[in-house]
Formats: structure tokens, C-alpha cells, sequence
């Protein structure tokens, strides 16, 4: 038996050494979202069956990346593959992200938009495109006697929101909106997302990209539609404290509720309903001529390379990179297994996604409505979109009044500007 | 048997000593280091002086969530004691059952902090609503109160099997004594009893001034500092100025105020000590 376990050892130290050996730089990637962990574990052994060259995929839990990236970045093996989620995250990170101004990936990228930069450097690259709106279910508004396309203005919205709450008992719903959670696992959607609604009026009002100092001139808007998310709603005001993402999801598929504000990412959650019951609605506030506006289409994902890496594994990182966006098992795995738009000009024909809520959105875009972009990556920090939920979330309950919200909106944007400068 | 502990010693001492320097004064001189700098990572750190204290001290919810620490780890610190020590003289008397009291109190400083802390605020949500109260997340007096109630929970078992120790202890002969002299049950607790306990009394308030003054786990899983930063405590308040702020400054100031707190903590467990040690008596 000893004998055995001393024999089996060897082999594997063996092993360990033929690999290590015939290797001659690795990739680590640092993965951002959880939800495609499988996915990417699996190419990353495709990659290494088909060319030798190690990939090592770690994916860190949801909300704990900057502190993961963190510490892993100052072992011996740090990340060579990593990601930012804009201007704001790649300040933190400049120092370690390798200029990708010359690599292949830069080049097949659709638009320069994608392209991160600082100064004349590539520093980083988006790899998903996404998009969020009002996710309604048609077959439940039809129900109600409407179609999604009697919706195109806030006044309409909340003309047809307020009809199914004020008849929910008869239609079977408990509301005409999801529960807008403010727990952890749910506020990103109102003091991140919905929150760039106002950032982006002002923005195009004002013509620019971002800002030190934020003036709310479209916060009465956002007050609306917040006042719409809450009153329309499956539950009391006062409990959305505790309520998750997993309660709107489960008021949603339960067909509970009518809407629920979400994006592309979502798909799986929601699917269950059938792709012929669903649709999404731009998320409208009340702005002039918001007939015409979109979907809100972004990206918060940026790939960066480890510039502190040896050249061996910078190489060999830019060398899988490459392959992920230009092979067939890559570009399948991609577009149809992870579900992602990427802004790549290789995924054409059958690597189009597949995902129903992205069609909706290209549908959108055809029909020549204006995408809203996504500005949060100019938020100036973590802390202002805390404040702004906690505000939020007192003046739901009743406990804050709205001048909490515009403090937390405008004051709380110069201070925190001022402190991360 | 003393020849062969002069001469073994390094064998029983170094591995923990080795342990101690890597796990906590490597890292502790690496942290008072780091709090003099600006960094993102530490291998890429910039000095900056005094700066990062400066601002410590400038930042008006470091000294919100003091306040807020002070008052909790006062009326925690007091309210566990008692109870505890009740609980011990209720289980010390012989009753019936009496172990199996003592596992169920115990048992829930088995359960870790975070899950605790849930598991708690779906309970006083729950009440709260019923009550047609704000929840927790929307009122701090809830929240301190909350905590509160969680700490006692996971902490008297503890202390109490502490105290017990100590009752069981006390020489029977003295209770005899006076008992034999006349005094009543309430002057054989204070006269006897509680001058003999004070080693455990020593203890259970060290562990619970200092677990109270740290606390984090419950913290941020009971409240997160909700509403705004009013239930915010000094730990957590470390943690979100490392993690919630963007900018290379914001790390070194974490770092500072982890050090202020450090001294923080050390010089009131050491008053609290050298006051509960003078008060213990010689058998």
C-alpha cells in the first residue's frame, strides 16, 4: 500500500514538472462574473488542450472583485488577464495595465468608443456590450388590454402601470412593478442604473462626458419615476429594506408583476416565461421627446493585460485573447454559451447572440431609436451611489423626504468628486 | 526533566513563534508602515508623513461611528456580564436539567457572526413589520438595539460557562463559614462570592469590552451602517474607507485609522484590566 501511495506521488510530481516544463508563459484570468464562471473554466482547458499554453481562470464572488484583484495582483503569479469597469476603476489600476494600442485585439474592435483610454494608451478593452430597460410581460399586459407599443413616453407608462395596480386583484398580479429592492443584492439597479437616467439628460443638455460637480436638473424626473417604481408596486414602500433581487425575480417569473427593470443579463433568470411573452420597454422618465429614446446600451467590463507580468505571459495572454475572439469554439462559447454582445467585428453570422433581450434591443436600434449610454463609470465613487441608495431607500419607507435624495445626488457628487481627486 | 527543557525548548517554542511573527507582527509593522503612505498595492507605495492622520481625524464619521462603538460596547459590555453572571448562579444550584440549559445557552456562540447577523434581521424585520415599525435599515436606534440583542445572545452562553467556572470554585468551606456566621444568601453572593469570581469577572469583561469594541461580522450583516452611516461602527468603518472609496489616498487612510484603532482598543482593554485586577482577591 505505501508502496502505492509513494508510486502515485511520484507521478504526480512528474507531472507537475513535464507541465510546468513545457510551458512557456501562462495565462490567469481574473474573472469577473460569476455567472459565466463554467463557461470560461471549460475554454480555458480547450485552450490549453489545443496549445499547451496554461490557463488558469479564478473567478472572484459577486461584488468582491477590486479586493480580490487586490491581493491576488501582488502574488508571485498575479493575474496577466484582469478587468476595470471604466474611467473611474482604471485610475485605481493605471500603473498595471500593459498599452494595448498595437495588439490584434484592439484592431478588430468595431468602434474606438470600446477602447479604454488614458492619454495616448489603450488601456483597456471592452469584451461585452450590455443593456438594461424595463423588462414587461406581454402576456399580462394584453391581459390588462394594452400592447407594448401604447407605451412610448413616461405619461404613458404610468397611465398603464397605475391602470394595473388600481385593477391588480382582477388581473391576478400584486402589482404592476416588481418590489424595488434596496437590499445589497438589488439597489445596483436604482442607485446605479436608474440613476443614469438623470446623469445622461444632464450630460446631453449640458454636452458632456462627465463631470466634478453634478446639478440634478433632471432629478423632479427621476423622483417620478421613482415615485411610479414604488406606489405601482407588489409591496409596502416602507419594506423595500429588505427586499432582494431574488424577490423580484421570483414576483416576475411568478407573473406577480407586469415589470421589472433589468438587462440582458438576466435572460436566464426570466427566460422561463417564453421569449414570446417578453419584451423591453426603454426606461422612461418624462424628458422632451423621449419618444424616441432607446434602450440604455454599455458596457461596464474592461479587459486590461498585467503590464508587470514577464513578456512570456503578457505574449501569451494577448495570444489567447486573440484566439477567444477570432476561433469557433472562442466565438461560440462567447456569443452563444456566455450570451454576450462583444464589439468585435470577427462575431458575425452564426456568432450573433442569440440572447431574445439583445434582439429586442437591435430591433430598438434599427428602428432608429437613440441608445441611452451608460455614464455611472463617471460616478466618482462607491460611496455616492451608497448615500444615494440610502436616501432612496428612507424616502421610499417615509422615514427621509426627497431633499435627502437631492443632497445625496448633487452635494454628495462634488464631495466625493473632491475626495477622489 | 528541567535539563531537557533547557535544552528542548526551541522545539516546543519556535513553530509557534515563527507563527506569531508571519500571522501577526510581520503584518502588524507592514500596517503601521503602509499608514505613513499612499498606495493601491503595497508593493508600489509612496510616502506621504502625517497626512493620512491628518485626514483620520478630519473625517467626521470616523468620529460618528466612535461614539456609536463607545455606546454600543458600554451597554453590551454591562448587559452580558449581568446576565451571564445570573444565568451561572441560576445553573450552579443543582436544579434539574441544568446541563442541558447550559448546552442551549451555549450553543449559540457556536454559529458564526455573519450568519448570526441574518439570521437576526430577518427576526426583527419580521417584528418590526408586524409592528408597523421602520426596519432595521432605516432607523439606527433599531439598529443599535438590534445589535444589541444579537451580541447578548451569541455572548452570555459563553461568559456564563466562564462564570460557572469560576462559582464552582469557590471553596465550599467559606460559603460554609458564612453561612455559620450569619449571613444572608444576597451578603454570601457579595461578601464571598464575588470577591472569589473576581478572576472570571477579569476575564468576561475583557472579552466582552474588547469582541464588543471590534465587532464586525454582525455589523455588517445585521445593518451594513444603514440608514446613511448612523449605525456604522469603527471596524466597518475601516473597511469601507479601504473598499468604497476610489483613489490610492483613501488605502493609506484606512491604514491610519486601523492604527488609531489598534491604540484605541489597546488602551482601554488595559485600563479596564488594571482596574478589575486590583479588585481580585488571594485564596
Amino acid at each position: 500500500m505505501k508502496k502505492l501511495i509513494t508510486l502515485a506521488l511520484a507521478v504526480c510530481l512528474c507531472l507537475a514538472l513535464a507541465l510546468s516544463a513545457s510551458a512557456e508563459g501562462s495565462v490567469y484570468y481574473l474573472n469577473f462574473k460569476p455567472e459565466q464562471d463554467a463557461q470560461w473554466q471549460e475554454l480555458a482547458a480547450l485552450y490549453t488542450a489545443e496549445t499547451g499554453v496554461p490557463v488558469t481562470v479564478v473567478t472572484a464572488a459577486s461584488g468582491n472583485y477590486e479586493t480580490t484583484l487586490m491581493s491576488e495582483i501582488e502574488k508571485s503569479d498575479p493575474p496577466t488577464l484582469f478587468q476595470v469597469n471604466g474611467p473611474v476603476g482604471l485610475a485605481n489600476w493605471t500603473d498595471y495595465c500593459y498599452n494595448l494600442a498595437d495588439s490584434e485585439i484592439v484592431k478588430h474592435l468595431t468602434s474606438d468608443a470600446f477602447a479604454l483610454k488614458d492619454g495616448d494608451e489603450v488601456k483597456g478593452v471592452a469584451y461585452v456590450i450590455e443593456t438594461y430597460g424595463i423588462i414587461a410581460n406581454t402576456k399580462l399586459l394584453e391581459k390588462a388590454g394594452y400592447k407594448a407599443e401604447d407605451i412610448t413616453n413616461f405619461e404613458t407608462l404610468k397611465q398603464v402601470a397605475d391602470d394595473i395596480q388600481a385593477r391588480k386583484d382582477e388581473l391576478g398580479v400584486d402589482g404592476a412593478f416588481t418590489s424595488a429592492g434596496m437590499d445589497g443584492s438589488s439597489d445596483w439597479r436604482f442607485k446605479t442604473h436608474l440613476a443614469n437616467m438623470p446623469i445622461y439628460y444632464e450630460y446631453q443638455a449640458d454636452g458632456i462626458g462627465s463631470t466634478p460637480a453634478i446639478k440634478g436638473t433632471y432629478l423632479d424626473n427621476f423622483k417620478a419615476i421613482w415615485d411610479l417604481y414604488i406606489t405601482d408596486s407588489t409591496c409596502d414602500p416602507a419594506l423595500l429594506a429588505s427586499k432582494t433581487g431574488n424577490d423580484a425575480v421570483a414576483e416576475f417569473v411568478g407573473e406577480k408583476a407586469v415589470f421589472y427593470q433589468n438587462g440582458t443579463w438576466a435572460w436566464n433568470d426570466v427566460s422561463a416565461l417564453g421569449e414570446e411573452n417578453l419584451t423591453m420597454l426603454p426606461i422612461y422618465i418624462g424628458v422632451e421627446g423621449e419618444e424616441n429614446q432607446g434602450l440604455c446600451t454599455g458596457t461596464e467590463n474592461y479587459w486590461c493585460v498585467n503590464g508587470t507580468a514577464s513578456q512570456e505571459d503578457i505574449d501569451a495572454t494577448l495570444a489567447f485573447m486573440e484566439w477567444v475572439i477570432t476561433s469557433d469554439a472562442g466565438r461560440k462559447s462567447m456569443s452563444q454559451d456566455m450570451g454576450f454582445v462583444t464589439p468585435f467585428d470577427t462575431f458575425t453570422g452564426e456568432y450573433e447572440s442569440t440572447n431574445p433581450l439583445v434582439k429586442i434591443d437591435a430591433a430598438y436600434t434599427a428602428a432608429g431609436k437613440v441608445p441611452v449610454s451608460w455614464n455611472f463609470a463617471t460616478i466618482p465613487s462607491e460611496e455616492w451611489k451608497n448615500g444615494l441608495g440610502s436616501a432612496m431607500t428612507a424616502y421610499a419607507a417615509g422615514t427621509g423626504d426627497w431633499d435627502g435624495v437631492k443632497t445625496a445626488f448633487v452635494d454628495g457628487w462634488a464631495t466625493e468628486y473632491e475626495l477622489s481627486h | 526533566m528541567e535539563k531537557a527543557i533547557k535544552k528542548f525548548w526551541p522545539v516546543f517554542l519556535l513553530p509557534t513563534l515563527c507563527a506569531f511573527a508571519i500571522g501577526f507582527i510581520w503584518p502588524f509593522l507592514w500596517g503601521i508602515y503602509l499608514s505613513f503612505h499612499k498606495f493601491t498595492t503595497i508593493s508600489k507605495t509612496t510616502f506621504v508623513g502625517l497626512d493620512n492622520y491628518f485626514k483620520v481625524f478630519a473625517d467626521s464619521t470616523f468620529v460618528d461611528a466612535f461614539w456609536f462603538t463607545a455606546a454600543f460596547t458600554v451597554v453590551s459590555t454591562i448587559l452580558i456580564n449581568v446576565i451571564a453572571f445570573a444565568l451561572a448562579l441560576a445553573l450552579t444550584r443543582g436544579l434539574k436539567g441544568t446541563n442541558i440549559f447550559r448546552t442551549v445557552f451555549f450553543l449559540p456562540n457556536l454559529i458564526g457572526g455573519i450568519v448570526l447577523g441574518y439570521i437576526w434581521q430577518i427576526l426583527l424585520n419580521g417584528i418590526l413589520t408586524n409592528l408597523g415599525l421602520p426596519l432595521l435599515a432605516l432607523d439606527a436606534r433599531y439598529g443599535f438595539w438590534g445589535l444589541v440583542i444579537l451580541m447578548c445572545w451569541q455572548q452570555i452562553g459563553y461568559m456564563m460557562i466562564i462564570y460557572i467556572a469560576g462559582l464552582q470554585n469557590v471553596p465550599g468551606d467559606l460559603i460554609e463559614a458564612a453561612s455559620i456566621d450569619g449571613a444572608t444568601s444576597l451578603q454570601t453572593l457579595v461578601k464571598v462570592k464575588l470577591p472569589m469570581v473576581m478572576p472570571s469577572i477579569t476575564i468576561c469583561s475583557f472579552l466582552t469590552l474588547t469582541n464588543s469594541f471590534k465587532l464586525f461580522d454582525q455589523n455588517l450583516s445585521l445593518t451594513n451602517g444603514e440608514p446613511g452611516k448612523a449605525s456604522q461602527m469603527l471596524a466597518l468603518n475601516i473597511y469601507d474607507t479601504f473598499y468604497a472609496r476610489s483613489g490610492a489616498q483613501w488605502k493609506g487612510i484606512g491604514q491610519a485609522k486601523a492604527v488609531v484603532f489598534f491604540l484605541l482598543v489597546i488602551s482601554i482593554a488595559l485600563i479596564q484590566l488594571y482596574m478589575t485586577r486590583r479588585k481580585e482577591v488571594q485564596q
